[in-house]
């Protein structure tokens, strides 16, 4: 059986909100009988790009997350339903039945993620469902996706195990509890929403000039392992991405031909520009 | 032949009687109307009558006693040629001009009769696909791209973009490094086009016509009260006879003159219904004064660049072809300089350049992002950032080119044969001339920037093959070009290109927003070319549209001209002078406008379309002050929504939104204003736009307003011709290449064409590969005008020299002592720099740049779902404020937190805002968009802060220099502070307000 799957890749968002917007199209003013009821006009999106900064000035960095219902196959809001009032469909999309929901606001607490919501003119719980209508009049992908300009958002009707391929294929992660609740959104580059980055400039000043340091090699090490590597760029700037937040035990290295070593012991709490380095000539 | 014209008469009563049976549409059209018209010839008593009466015909052959209307044809070989199917516009225009045929009797009345017989062509047309769940898919337009549109039960149900089927035509592709980049079958939208059913249905529409309580025309018209009085719903035909009775009185008791009329930058898409359509057509059938638009999002390009290198009818932007194949395939480093195309999306282009930044993404080609503030297209990139100090662009591109200079990194072959004055300009780069060399450490103390950082960045330019990308489009488009030294940005811009060898692979302007592969040989006319309003002089019509598509011409015979830039203090203090956008040549800008002009009125009547230049024109508490005037006898306005200065009117017209009316586009396509301008779209869409549901309320189309208002003045038959706008749409398509494509009712019925991308050996040429190489010019546009080149036809730039001037020969000759514009780009600290005294109060650089997520005020407010965008504004106590965004260490010096409210002001005022803390401002940099569209201050208007958003109340309307007429408020020295107190401050204001002002009735 092929079922419905998300994949949101980090990288390839610009943060234009037209997943956002499609969504509050399809909804507001809108009801699709036997699937929802309307969006309320104003109020949280059903839909969500959620943006996040990283760094200090400046190296810094805004990225964005696609946030909605996560069609989990073991859904938290699917065990606080009564009286069926919430499905599976045999496509893997979660169905909130409105006639049935009515008045259950446990649903929209149970969902982990926050991505049910609380009409509260209908006394209804609500999610992004995926555009399951549209799908099935025959719509080959959800509006988000068909709205989305560079394809940033995917929808794939696949099997299972071919998703599982995939997902091992593009090193797509959830974000959590979504492994815990088998969600079916997947996100790709997500270390450039969740992790953290630490940069440095280097810099070097001869007979009274200022200038920034090319090429050299930097390390980051943690205790004896071996973290990563990078060069610094054009402007002196190195960048080591993708770093769990609050990270101590940190050391970085930098090494360049004709200037002394230079060893930072460092934390990261969150994303840091570590600042200008000053590389002495050996 | 005379029995042939009886004949045809008697098939048009059968078709008639036809459509009546058949047809209920057509019967409840000439329901409206009872009439007995006569068709005749002159030469002879042979003739027809038809009478229309509760939505029947009968007819009689013959000549009636007493017909309501007549036409009449000299000839019956006039009559037949005109009448005979189909319809040839040219004979039926020839014919009219030449008074071969005549009508008379009252204009509504040949309308509606002109329009029964021309309703019986469309009898068999359709429109529309049905879709699932009884829907119908209609296509339409938006400022943001072309959409479908899907309705039920007369309601608009969704928007979305345009997926292409199988018939539709195949995309280009460019091979690149290896890899091969195509862009998808369908086309995009911006998010401010998606969110168009909420602003159809806001709540702010106008749904009926409206006079302030009280205006009245015969009496005390209390002018000092607009703004602040309610309104009272009246009858169209009030309305309409209101404003019909002021153009008369106006006219005769003022002269010419006496009648201003000015529309936005941007209206609702489609060439019938443009401002340089229906709204041209009718100015000129009246007689006005004219307002000349400065080049607003252009100003630096214009007033400056233009005079290094020409290229004045793209306002002295660069040529856009081929530019992103040459950059796929060779750059090795794109630089975005005041250049965020993901927050401009291009313009009218969806956000169609975001896929191909994503391709440079792909290609691994770094970039660096110079800016004040980290802008989503830096983000999008994680390129490169730089922030200069706001104003300061000049010294850091000095500072480059003395890198280059010193180190030997420049195209010194090019800069000898192809350029003129280095010599000059390397002399005060270096300092010979003035003593002060424009080092990178000079530099630092202007922009902030380090210096090492302005030589890394000039070695990594010098040594790699790099595109610059100069405002939104890549060249040209907002930024830096309107700010208050914005001419100096963009001559720095075109002269650091010439430096690198503009033209030279890898080498040019652009940011893959525009120079797409694809046809530009395909003819379909853009808005420039002035739609059906026959506007030969100020639109670009003559060129191809006036025949291709036979209408008549118009002329404003009103020869007044007020500048934009100063058109309150022309109302206000009864003159003004300024200079004009004329793009002919590179001294069109040099000649003078004064107003008044002899014997002319001075204005005395202002008809004004929509109500964004209080929101989008510098220190637009001036507008405020101006409609307060008593100078100003009566202001009508016509706009969709109640925002902005639509507030401010004595009358106001309700228009309709063009998903409600008739029209016909391509998208991106503007014509002359920038030729070719769909190069930034990956496929050319030719759009029907359908009238997908009928005009809410009482509102009606600007053409419908415009040709019931003609009726008023007699001029009703001469603005249309007797045409629906449905009718101008199929004369406009059979003008256009489409009509070879596919026939009229697949058009009609399908909604879209989609133009073939062209073979590979038909593409575009990279821009300035010509110049680079030195031959003639081999693009696809037809311009600089031949009297512009100065030796051979097509060989050279457009300046004095022919070459890339340095030191520019046409300033030179204006005036060689210009210290604000001089003939070589030197630094010069701006009037808003943190070093002059004013900082001192105001120590903030406040960036107010094109907004993100609206289309100008277009999307903004009127309860659309925009509002709700958490980057656009903010949800604070039951109002939505904009966003003024600031570093936390500029936040914490003023006890400033997160989404605190804050007062925004300097001496021109105070707009509250909300604040976003944010590490993207450089400190001393804050940063909200402009274009909000509602004003609301919290008091008496224009003496009070606003929470509108309204930023360009306090920006500055000082031109960048004196000789022109260059706005350059895009950045202005401010404070913040925290506020509160703006619900009790204009609950006080409320209480004291007077009685006489009723709430506005708008809704039944």
């Amino acid at each position: 059986m092929k079922k419905w799957n998300l994949i949101f890749d980090v990288a390839l968002c610009t943060g234009c909100r037209n997943c956002e917007m499609a969504v509050k199209d399809e909804y507001v003013g809108n009801t699709h009988a036997g699937y929802t009821a309307e969006m309320p006009r104003h109020g949280p999106g059903w839909v969500q790009i959620r943006a996040r900064e990283r760094g200090q000035f400046p190296a810094v960095d805004v990225t964005n997350l696609f946030h909605s219902c996560q069609h989990c196959d073991d859904a938290p809001c699917m065990q606080a339903a009564k009286n069926g009032a919430i499905t599976k469909r045999p496509d893997g999309l979660v169905q909130f039945h409105p006639e049935r929901a009515k008045g259950q606001k446990a649903i929209v607490e149970a969902c982990p993620f926050r991505a049910a919501y609380w009409n509260e003119e209908l006394q209804l719980p609500q999610h992004w469902t995926f555009d399951s209508h549209l799908l099935d009049a025959g719509w080959t992908e959800p509006r988000p996706v068909q709205s989305c300009p560079t394809g940033a958002l995917r929808s794939l009707k696949v099997e299972d195990e071919e998703m599982q391929r995939i997902i091992a294929d593009e090193k797509l992660e959830h974000i959590e509890p979504g492994s815990m609740t088998k969600s079916r959104v997947h996100m790709r580059n997500l270390y450039r929403y969740m992790r953290a980055f630490v940069a440095g400039t280097l810099t070097v000043t001869k007979n009274g000039i200022e200038d920034c340091v090319v090429g050299a090699s930097v390390t980051l090490t943690r205790g004896t392992e071996r973290v990563a590597e990078a060069s610094s760029d054009d402007f002196g700037d190195f960048r080591f991405d993708d770093l769990i937040p609050r990270s101590t035990d940190l050391r970085i290295r930098i090494t360049a031909p004709g200037y002394r070593e230079q060893v930072l012991d460092i934390e990261v709490g969150n994303s840091r520009w570590l600042g200008e380095i000053r590389l002495e000539p050996a | 032949m005379n029995a042939l014209f009886c004949t045809m008469l008697t098939g048009l009563y059968a078709l008639m009687r036809f459509g009546i049976w058949r047809n209920p549409e057509y019967r409840a059209q000439l329901a409206v109307y009872d009439v007995i018209a006569q068709i005749r010839l002159i030469d002879s008593d042979s003739g027809r009558w038809f009478e229309l009466r509760g939505g029947r015909v009968r007819s009689g052959a013959g000549l009636h006693p007493n017909p309501d209307i007549t036409l009449s044809y000299e000839t019956a070989k006039a009559a037949v040629k005109l009448m005979m199917p189909p319809i040839d516009w040219q004979a039926q225009v020839e014919a009219a001009k030449s008074f071969m045929l005549r009508v008379d009797g009252p204009d509504e009345l040949v309308y509606h009769f002109t329009q029964a017989m021309l309703g019986t062509r469309r009898l068999g047309w359709t429109f529309g696909i049905p879709a699932s769940n009884g829907e119908r898919r209609y296509v339409s337009m938006t400022n943001g791209g072309p959409c479908f549109v899907y309705v039920k039960d007369g309601k608009v149900v969704r928007i979305t973009p345009i997926d292409f089927d199988t018939t539709d035509a195949q995309p280009w592709t460019i091979e690149a490094r290896g890899q091969s980049f195509t862009p998808p079958r369908k086309t995009t939208i911006a998010v401010h086009g998606l969110a168009t059913k909420s602003m159809i249905y806001s709540p702010d529409r106008m749904l009926y016509p409206m006079k302030r309580v009280d205006f009245d025309p015969k009496g005390e018209r209390h002018p000092e009260n607009r703004g602040k009085s309610g309104y009272v719903r009246i009858s169209w035909d009030e309305a309409l006879d209101l404003v019909a009775n002021e153009i008369k009185r106006v006219k005769s008791k003022h002269g010419p003159g006496g009648i201003l009329f000015n529309h936005p930058s941007h209206h609702q898409w489609g060439n019938i219904g443009y401002w340089t359509s229906a709204l041209y057509r009718f100015i000129n059938a009246v007689g006005a004064t004219r307002v000349n638009h400065n080049p607003d999002s252009w100003e630096g390009w214009y007033w400056g660049a233009m005079h290094h290198w020409g290229n004045s009818m793209r306002l002295g932007c660069a040529e856009p072809y081929g530019t992103v194949e040459d950059l796929l395939k060779e750059a090795e480093m794109v630089v975005f300089w005041s250049s965020d195309p993901e927050a401009t999306s291009g313009i009218y282009a969806g956000y169609e350049g975001s896929l191909r930044r994503s391709w440079l993404k792909r290609l691994g080609i770094p970039t660096v992002h110079i800016e004040p503030y980290r802008n989503a297209s830096a983000s999008f990139m994680d390129g490169k950032w730089i922030a200069p100090r706001p104003g300061t662009d000049a010294a850091l591109a000095l500072a480059i080119a003395w890198v280059w200079i010193a180190e030997g990194l420049y195209d010194k072959s090019f800069v000898e044969k192809r350029t003129v004055g280095f010599d000059v300009w390397k002399d005060y780069i270096n300092g010979v001339s003035d003593g002060v060399a424009k080092t990178p450490e000079w530099q630092f103390a202007e922009t902030g920037v380090a210096a090492r950082e302005v030589r890394a960045l000039a070695r990594a330019w010098g040594k790699k093959r790099t595109y610059l990308g100069a405002g939104g489009l890549g060249t040209g488009w907002g930024g830096a070009c309107r700010g208050p030294t914005g001419v100096e940005w963009s001559r720095a811009m075109v002269c650091l290109t010439a430096m690198q060898g503009l033209g030279r692979p890898g080498v040019n302007f652009g940011n893959l927003q525009w120079g797409t592969p694809i046809d530009t040989s395909f003819y379909f006319p853009g808005y420039g070319e002035g739609g059906m309003s026959g506007d030969i002089n100020f639109t670009a019509s003559s060129i191809s549209l006036y025949q291709r598509m036979p209408h008549f011409p118009s002329v404003n015979t009103h020869l007044q001209g007020v500048p934009r830039t100063k058109l309150p203090e022309a109302i206000l203090e009864g003159h003004a002078e300024g200079y004009p956008r004329d793009s002919r040549s590179i001294e069109g800008q040099f000649f003078k406008i004064r107003y008044p002009a002899p014997a002319h009125s001075p204005v005395k009547m202002f008809y004004r379309y929509g109500g964004s230049n209080i929101g989008t024109m510098p220190d637009s508490k001036r507008y405020i002050d101006m409609y307060q005037s008593d100078k100003l006898e009566f202001v009508v306005n016509q706009s969709i929504w109640f925002e902005g200065e639509a507030k401010f009117a004595d009358v106001i017209l309700p228009a309709c939104t063009n998903f409600e009316r008739w029209d016909i586009s391509e998208w991106s396509n503007v014509s002359g204003f920038m030729t070719n301008c769909q190069v930034q779209l990956n496929h050319r869409v030719i759009t029907m736009q359908h009238k997908v549901i009928e005009p809410l309320g009482e509102s009606k189309s600007d053409y419908t307003i415009f040709r019931e208002l003609g009726h008023k003045l007699g001029l009703g038959v001469y603005f249309s011709e007797g045409m629906s706008e449905l009718d101008w749409v199929q004369r406009m398509f059979l003008a256009s290449d489409v009509s070879a494509r596919m026939s009229w009712k697949e058009f009609l019925h399908k909604g879209y064409y989609v133009v073939p991308a062209p073979s590979e050996r038909l593409r575009a040429k990279t821009a300035y590969r010509w110049f680079y190489e030195g031959r003639k010019k081999d693009l696809p546009e037809p311009h600089p005008l031949p009297s512009e080149y100065k030796e051979n036809y097509l060989e050279g730039m457009q300046t004095p020299s022919g070459k890339f001037e340095f030191d520019c020969e046409t300033l030179k000759r204006f005036d060689a002592n210009d210290q604000e514009r001089p003939p070589i780009l030197k630094y010069r600290r701006s009037s808003e720099s943190i070093e002059t005294e004013r900082a001192s109060r105001y120590p903030l650089q406040m960036l107010t740049p094109h907004p993100r997520f609206t289309f100008h005020t277009q999307g903004d407010r009127k309860d659309s779902f925009l509002n709700d965008i958490a980057d656009h504004r903010l949800l604070i106590d039951g109002h939505y404020y904009l966003i003024m965004r600031l570093h936390p260490s500029d936040a914490e010096k003023r006890g400033i937190e997160e989404g605190m409210l804050v007062r925004v002001f300097n001496e021109l005022g105070s707009v509250i805002c909300a604040a976003r803390l944010t590490e993207c401002a450089r400190p001393g940099v804050v940063h909200g968009y402009e274009s909000s569209a509602t004003y609301e201050p919290l008091g008496e208007p224009g003496k009070s802060p606003d929470r509108g958003g309204m930023l360009n109340l306090i920006t500055p309307k000082k031109s960048q220099f004196e000789k022109g007429d260059a706005m350059g408020n895009s950045n202005c020295l401010v404070e913040v502070e925290p506020w509160d107190g703006a619900d009790d401050m204009h609950a006080k204001y409320l209480a004291t307000k007077s009685a006489a002002s009723a709430p506005r009735e708008n809704r039944a």
